[in-house]
């Protein structure tokens, strides 16, 4: 054994700096791979897109907000509502649960990077290509306008003249390749990067969390890549697959939709569900209840995440049979859920809790996804569901998952590793203010669209007659959005305020036990200086320093890979520096989807660049050949 | 701000620089990226089954079914193709440089070959895709397997064109193996393609 090094001295930290810096301004930016800066772009990203299309809701609220308004009409109202939920599930809740793996996961395995780093860049520039080619176009006054989910006919050649759908279809391929280079990322590194000693069993249910939601987009996303390629086609080459005339059948696109689009439900779920256990585990003082009934509830989660997508087509006519089965698979998934918010519950009861921001927010968390989940189980079955389809009950019922299970968990997750991320705390006092009016005006905005929607008001309709009756419950709805994004705002320039003005936070200040929480806040761009080893669940709640390994390069990037299962050294690995070949090939993919909006030839000429970008991207440099006919004449 | 003390417990500087197969970092990124597209052709398959299944006959009333000699030659020459693949995965494997170029500049050759017999293929598929929803999905599969015949085999060429200008490192043998198998997926991929698309019309 070598002798004990108590702190980490300066000439290590400086050797490895240099291996791992990027270079400065710029071109630092633009050819980065440090996980770190790729996830914290992609994170401010999907925040401004959080931030406008929260504007968008706004705006839609403002309308509804008594009978007879004439703030938008009936066009623009679409437009707003196509915006504001295409924006939300494939510009913000996806990516920014993928972002938050990509920045958290290798600090969580004791890593220096990510398996594959210059995908990570590809993945973030590609996505940031959606991102432009829905709100360009939508300054340019060309916004999608049938909804997030764009059913032929009316997104059909027949009934969608212009460019609308096929924006909207090919921000999805930016988005959905995006995502897909990110999950084999993230899957590799959780697999394969594991530190010594970190069993699969000995993960944290975070990375279990990112595992599953990446295995699960793996599975579920090239549904939608193909679905919307197929619209493409019949938009551009006139190819029949959802025209009934031509022997295709529109039903067709919503199978393959729902495919995707369930799964996805739970793609940005799962990882909610990591946040939230990890932060019970620091708050309450102990490990998480049922570590083992823990993962295997996400694993049935993700299982039977692909077995319900018919749960959204009850209306469209299909065999009784079919929609029996698909009542029965979705109250089925309740039971896995249940076990978590029993397990999480178990753990605040059993353990020493303090309910600071990060664990009001897993409160807030568990109350409201609660009766989200309860509104889940009634619209799951077949009968309820025929009566409430399309009304306000189902935009309630998804607000309740979607915001109440996913981002109430995210902005927890903020709030937990916000002094891992900046070295700065937090103002715990307006992290409550925020809590306060998040959490209130959400369930005062939303709740009463349940009854709005058992009163028989129509979701997607502009407006309404004052003899419907409905005036009350929508400015009440109205009053509760502002409320809610009042509190955004706080939480925003509480962020900002506390870059500045916060407490230094030092390298753990939760008392945490994963292994994110051993580095430096912020984490230097080699991550660690050593090797951290895994004994058990919890490693830094033992007793008696750190154990770590020695013996990785410190004068070039490697990465110590090691076995899927066990988590043992099998060798270490070269792992790429900066480039800016990702970026050019981004742009070159992009010029492809985006040409492919007008001829189908851009599909065949496009491929060129994009193959001359990623063979210089994949170009190793070694030295020339010293034999065979090629060889250098030189030596 | 000092993060907490170290004890040191090991060293790992004697580990190897790189592994073979499943040990090997990259071999996992590769299957992924075969999972992905397996999956898309489990449900562009799926899509076929569907529109199958909603037609009064198939091919639908009127439609010829597409030709089976170049599609069968293509199989067969796809088939035959797996046995110098393997030979040049166990070349790599064991890191022969010499071996390894000359094989993949085969498969490069092999892999230009096979292109030309599926360019044939596509002009006897006896449809356009624009007829029908038939047509419209049996070009979606031909279509996304070419790709994948094509990708493949420019990353041959390219890899060939690497392999023969440098000294080969153990990453780049580990490279030709993922290459070989991903070749072997694109094989796998397409048989019940072939089954599906020039038998099961005759079968139906």
């Amino acid at each position: 054994m070598s002798p004990p090094a108590p702190f980490p001295d300066a000439s290590r930290s400086q050797r490895l700096a240099a291996a791992w810096a990027d270079p400065p301004g710029l071109w630092g930016f633009l050819t980065t791979v440090d996980h770190k800066r790729i996830a914290a772009r992609y994170i401010v990203t999907t925040l401004l897109l959080l931030f406008l299309a929260g504007m968008v809701a706004l705006d839609m609220r403002l309308q509804l907000i008594q009978p007879d308004m004439k703030r938008m009409g009936p066009q623009m109202y679409d437009e707003a509502f196509s915006l504001h939920g295409s924006t939300m599930l494939f510009l913000v809740s996806v990516p920014v649960m993928e972002a938050m793996a990509l920045w958290l996961v290798p600090l969580m395995l004791g890593q220096r990077n990510v398996a594959f780093p210059r995908l990570a860049a590809f993945s973030y520039w590609l996505y940031l290509g959606g991102v432009l080619m829905l709100w360009v176009p939508h300054a340019l006054g060309i916004t999608p306008d049938i909804g997030w989910f764009e059913y032929p006919p009316l997104s059909g050649p027949a009934y969608g003249p212009g460019h609308r759908a096929d924006i909207w279809a090919q921000m999805i391929t930016f988005t959905e390749v995006a995502a897909l280079a990110a999950s084999v990322n993230i899957v590799a590194t959780i697999l394969k990067l594991r530190p010594p000693g970190m069993t699969l069993a000995r993960m944290p249910l975070f990375v279990w969390a990112q595992l599953i939601a990446s295995i699960m987009t793996i599975l579920a996303m090239p549904a939608i890549m193909l679905v919307t390629s197929m619209l493409i086609a019949d938009r551009m080459i006139s190819t029949h697959f959802f025209s009934p005339s031509g022997g295709g059948d529109v039903l067709l696109f919503q199978h393959l939709f729902w495919f995707f689009g369930h799964p996805e439900v739970y793609i940005i779920f799962l990882p909610a569900t990591g946040f939230v256990s990890a932060i019970v585990a620091t708050f309450a003082r102990r490990p998480v209840f049922g570590q083992v009934p823990m993962v295997l509830s996400m694993l049935a989660v993700g299982l039977f995440g692909f077995g319900l997508w018919v749960h959204h087509m009850y209306a469209v006519g299909l065999p009784r049979l079919g929609n029996d089965f698909y009542t029965a698979a979705s109250m089925a998934i309740a039971l896995p859920v249940g076990i978590q918010i029993f397990c999480w519950t178990a753990t605040i009861w059993s353990g020493r809790p303090r309910f600071q921001t990060p664990m009001l927010w897993v409160i807030g968390f568990i109350l409201t996804f609660v009766i989200g989940g309860l509104s889940g189980v009634m619209t799951g079955a077949a009968p309820l569901d025929l009566q409430l389809t399309d009304t306000y009950f189902v935009v309630a019922h998804l607000h309740y998952v979607l915001i109440g299970g996913a981002i109430f968990p995210l902005l927890g997750a903020f709030c937990y590793w916000y002094p891992k991320a900046t070295g700065r705390m937090m103002s715990e006092r307006w992290g409550v203010v925020a809590f306060v009016l998040i959490v209130g005006g959400f369930n005062l905005g939303f709740f009463p669209m349940h009854i709005l929607g058992l009163e028989g008001m129509p979701r997607r309709i502009y407006t309404y007659g004052p003899e419907m009756g409905w005036g009350t419950l929508n400015l009440i709805a109205t009053l509760g959005s502002a409320m809610a994004v009042a509190g955004g705002l706080v939480m925003v320039a509480n962020g900002l305020l506390s870059l500045r003005f916060g407490e230094r936070a030092g390298a753990d200040p939760w008392d945490a036990p994963t292994l994110e929480w051993a580095c430096e806040s912020p984490p230097p761009c080699y991550n660690f200086e050593y090797t951290p080893v895994v004994e058990d669940l919890v490693p830094l709640w033992r007793e008696g320093d750190l154990p770590v390994m020695d013996g990785m390069s410190l004068d070039s990037r490697e990465l110590l890979v090691t076995s899927a299962v066990e988590g043992i050294p099998e060798y270490r690995q070269n792992s790429v520096g900066p480039s800016i070949w990702p970026l050019v090939a981004a742009l070159a993919v992009a010029a492809m989807f985006i040409g492919s909006i007008f001829t189908a030839w851009a599909v065949v000429i496009g491929a060129v660049p994009i193959g001359i970008a990623l063979t210089i991207w994949f170009w190793p440099t070694r030295q020339p050949a010293t034999s065979g006919p090629f060889a250098s004449r030189g030596r | 701000m000092i993060p907490r003390p170290v004890r040191i417990v090991g060293n790992l500087s004697g580990l190897p620089g790189s592994q073979h197969g499943a040990r090997h970092l990259v071999w996992w990124g590769n299957l992924g990226f075969m999972v992905i597209e397996g999956t898309g052709f489990v449900l562009a398959i799926g899509v076929y089954l569907y529109i199958r299944s909603i037609s009064p006959s198939w091919p639908p009333p009127g439609d010829a079914r597409p030709d089976l000699f170049w599609s069968s030659l293509f199989t067969g020459g796809l088939l035959l193709s797996e046995l110098p693949n393997w030979w040049v995965h166990r070349q790599a494997h064991f890191n022969r440089p010499a071996a390894t170029r000359r094989g993949v500049l085969l498969m490069t050759l092999i892999g230009l070959a096979l292109i030309v017999v599926r360019w044939f293929g596509l002009h006897h598929l006896n449809i356009r895709w624009d007829h029908d929803a038939y047509g419209s999905v049996l070009w979606l599969l031909m279509v996304l397997h070419t790709i994948h015949i094509v990708t493949d085999v420019g990353d041959t060429a390219v890899q060939a064109l690497w392999l023969y200008t440098h000294v080969i490192g153990e990453d780049q043998f580990e490279d030709v193996t993922d290459n070989a198998n991903y070749w072997s997926f694109v094989v796998v991929a397409w048989l019940p393609l072939y089954v599906l698309l020039f038998w099961l019309p005759r079968w139906a």
